[in-house]
């Protein structure tokens, strides 16, 4: 069955099937939950540690869960969590060695993760990272081995963003409300008349979970509805980037005033890097044990935000806080374009809820584009 | 096997209490190092000179100026321990006040103390090799420090911000989610972001990140409910004279 083909109608307890059915795989299933007081991604063990009845309230550097009064269970956007977590963990050990007694030195790899992801829940915008992702760390002559062997084999079973937060700009980067390619199985959350979920296959492993679920053909009125709310997201989006391609606006903007101004607010704390679903930065170090026969070198998330990360022989290159952060926002928007063939932004807009200060990535965007053409002859 | 000593200046104890706090790994470290000396830990006292020395405390004597020169005379390398021995510690809020007043407060014969009027960092007196920042220091960093000049490399000590360490353990930030004040953002990491994994704000026991922001720090605290006095009181406890740049622009 392909995606064009009849999607199939899921209950509300379907979820606990689907559980069932990914678990019965051999997948350890990762998907959303409150923790702390906010939906995060962690590996789960049942549908009902799923954020029943849970959304989020966004803002620039502010972020609430709220309780619903229906039972939603995907209605929330930009937790602090994102898949980058699993696929690309914040730390990795890239090889190990040990001394042995007759003098010589074993070597192995990098840990072979045991399991197998499945991504239950996530939105659009966390599949297009995905796909950034596949592209940065796989797709080129050298793919990272700790990311294939975390990534490859991996389930998607992505819910339709129907409930976008107001951080939220997917509609200006083309990566939502609608689910179009990535995923092996996408579900449109319906609440009026009746919590159920529409279901749709994207890949042969997808159908084939899918038919294992209890389910029927869904009717005209319900695909009719889930189109119609996946519409309704994309109207409520109100935050976007400038409408010109972002790529000649940052290298036009290289000399802008406005650095120095973002840099008068920005902490350098690196906060925008680790929640962004595509920042893959990584720093490495030799980790000894005391004994002095066991050494580890092993892989951590960095960031462009701290000043080592560009030390080179010498000193930092990137010494201001302004050039710092025209590093992370021109790669983002920009370079990474000629580096990726494409964006390094998927419009999640968690960079701009989990900024303590709240920069504002679109807001950034806006004044580059205003000054640009004060500039402008 | 290298010679190890452990040194006390004006300090509470806690930081040299680490190396002991490393039960699981101090057999292997023992078995690594000769402890030359360390009182917390033994009576025995081996004459220097020393490979490495653990320096606790700030200066707050003339006679403690002295000794922390014999103690650099007598080390190859010298780290530092804590926010005592490298921002002076609580004990520097008397920089900004009258000693005299403070003793004929507290004491009943003030004439008794002899001590400076400020309470300084080991490196406003000799030169430092590392600093384990920290109130306490984190046991980890102390081992990765003693296992690299083991190893004979550079440790692994970070000068970003706690920000870094909180996400790379998934905690939820306390200040987005929660409008907790947290000093987290201008702080240095290497406490592996412990205050804000149990739900409240770092109160910057490691002293200043690399490159803090204090103005925009200062907004941040303000907007989260606190007056200008709550944010100098919070720069002003373990680490006042190295946030006293930060913390300058804080009213």
């Amino acid at each position: 069955m392909r995606s064009e083909e009849t999607p199939r109608l899921i209950g509300a307890d379907g979820l606990g099937a689907l559980f069932t059915a990914l678990r019965d795989r051999g997948y350890t299933v990762v998907g959303p939950t409150l923790r702390d007081g906010a939906v995060v991604l962690a590996e789960l063990d049942s549908a009902g540690q799923l954020p029943s009845g849970w959304s989020a309230d966004t803002e620039a550097g502010r972020y609430r869960s709220r309780r619903r009064e229906d039972g939603a269970v995907f209605a929330h956007c930009a937790g602090p969590v994102s898949a980058k977590t699993f696929v690309h963990p914040p730390r990795a050990r890239l090889w190990s060695a040990d001394r042995n007694p007759d003098g010589s030195v074993s070597a192995a790899g990098p840990d072979a993760p045991a399991k197998r992801f499945a991504f239950v829940g996530v939105h659009p915008c966390d599949i297009a990272a995905l796909g950034v992702l596949d592209r940065v760390l796989a797709g080129g002559e050298h793919p990272d081995p700790v990311y294939t062997a975390r990534r490859d084999g991996t389930f998607v079973v992505v819910a339709e963003c129907t409930e976008p937060a107001a951080t939220c700009f997917c509609t200006s980067m083309g990566t939502g409300p609608a689910a179009t390619a990535g995923f092996d199985i996408a579900i449109t959350e319906l609440l009026d008349g009746g919590h159920r979920f529409l279901a749709r296959g994207g890949s042969p492993a997808g159908t084939e979970v899918l038919a294992a679920l209890p389910s029927v053909p869904a009717g005209a009125e319900d695909t009719a509805a889930a189109t119609a709310a996946v519409e309704r997201a994309a109207a409520a989006i109100s935050r976007h980037m400038p409408d010109e391609p972002l790529p000649a606006l940052m290298t036009a903007s290289r000399e802008s005033p406005r650095w120095a101004d973002v840099a008068s607010r920005c902490l350098t704390c690196g906060n925008c890097t680790m929640v962004c679903p595509t920042c893959f930065c990584t720093s490495t170090e030799d980790v000894t044990d005391l004994t002095g026969q066991h050494t580890e070198h092993q892989r951590h998330w960095d960031s462009c935000f701290s000043l080592d990360f560009s030390y080179l022989h010498g000193g930092p290159v990137r010494t201001s806080t302004a050039s710092r952060y025209r590093q992370w926002m021109s790669h983002k928007l920009g370079t990474w374009q000629e580096q990726f063939g494409m964006s390094g932004c998927v419009g999640c807009g968690r960079c701009i809820a989990w900024c303590p200060a709240g920069i504002d990535i679109t807001e950034e965007a806006a004044a580059l584009a205003a000054a640009r053409l004060e500039d402008a002859p | 096997m290298i010679t190890l000593a452990v040194w006390k200046f004006a300090s509470c104890d806690g930081c040299q209490l680490s190396l002991l706090d490393c039960e699981d790994e101090l057999l292997a470290v023992a078995g690594q190092v000769r402890i030359a000396h360390f009182l917390e830990a033994s009576r025995e006292v081996l004459p220097g000179p020393y490979d490495v020395s653990l320096v606790e405390g700030s200066i707050t004597t003339a006679a403690d100026a002295e000794r922390i020169r014999a103690i650099r005379d007598a080390s190859r390398v010298l780290v530092t321990l804590g926010a005592c021995a490298n921002a002076g510690g609580i004990q520097a809020l008397r920089n900004s006040a009258d000693v005299a007043e403070y003793a004929s407060a507290v004491y009943a014969r003030p004439d008794y103390l002899d001590t400076l009027a400020t309470s300084t960092p080991i490196a406003a007196h000799v030169d430092v090799d590392y600093e384990l920042h920290g109130c306490p220091i984190d046991k980890g960093q102390l081992l990765e420090t003693i296992t690299a000049l083991l190893a004979g490399r550079k440790p692994n000590l970070p000068a970003h911000s706690v920000c870094f360490d909180c996400k790379r353990r998934n905690n939820v930030c306390v200040v987005v989610a929660h409008g907790e004040p947290c000093l987290g953002p201008v702080t240095r990491a290497g406490c592996g972001a412990i205050c804000p994994a149990f739900g409240r704000g770092c109160f910057g026991c490691f002293g200043p990140a690399e490159t803090p922001n204090g103005p925009a720090e200062a907004d941040l605290l303000r907007a989260h409910g606190m007056s200008g006095d709550d944010i100098r009181r919070l720069y002003r406890t373990f680490t006042v004279s190295a946030f006293a740049e930060v913390a300058g622009d804080a009213s």
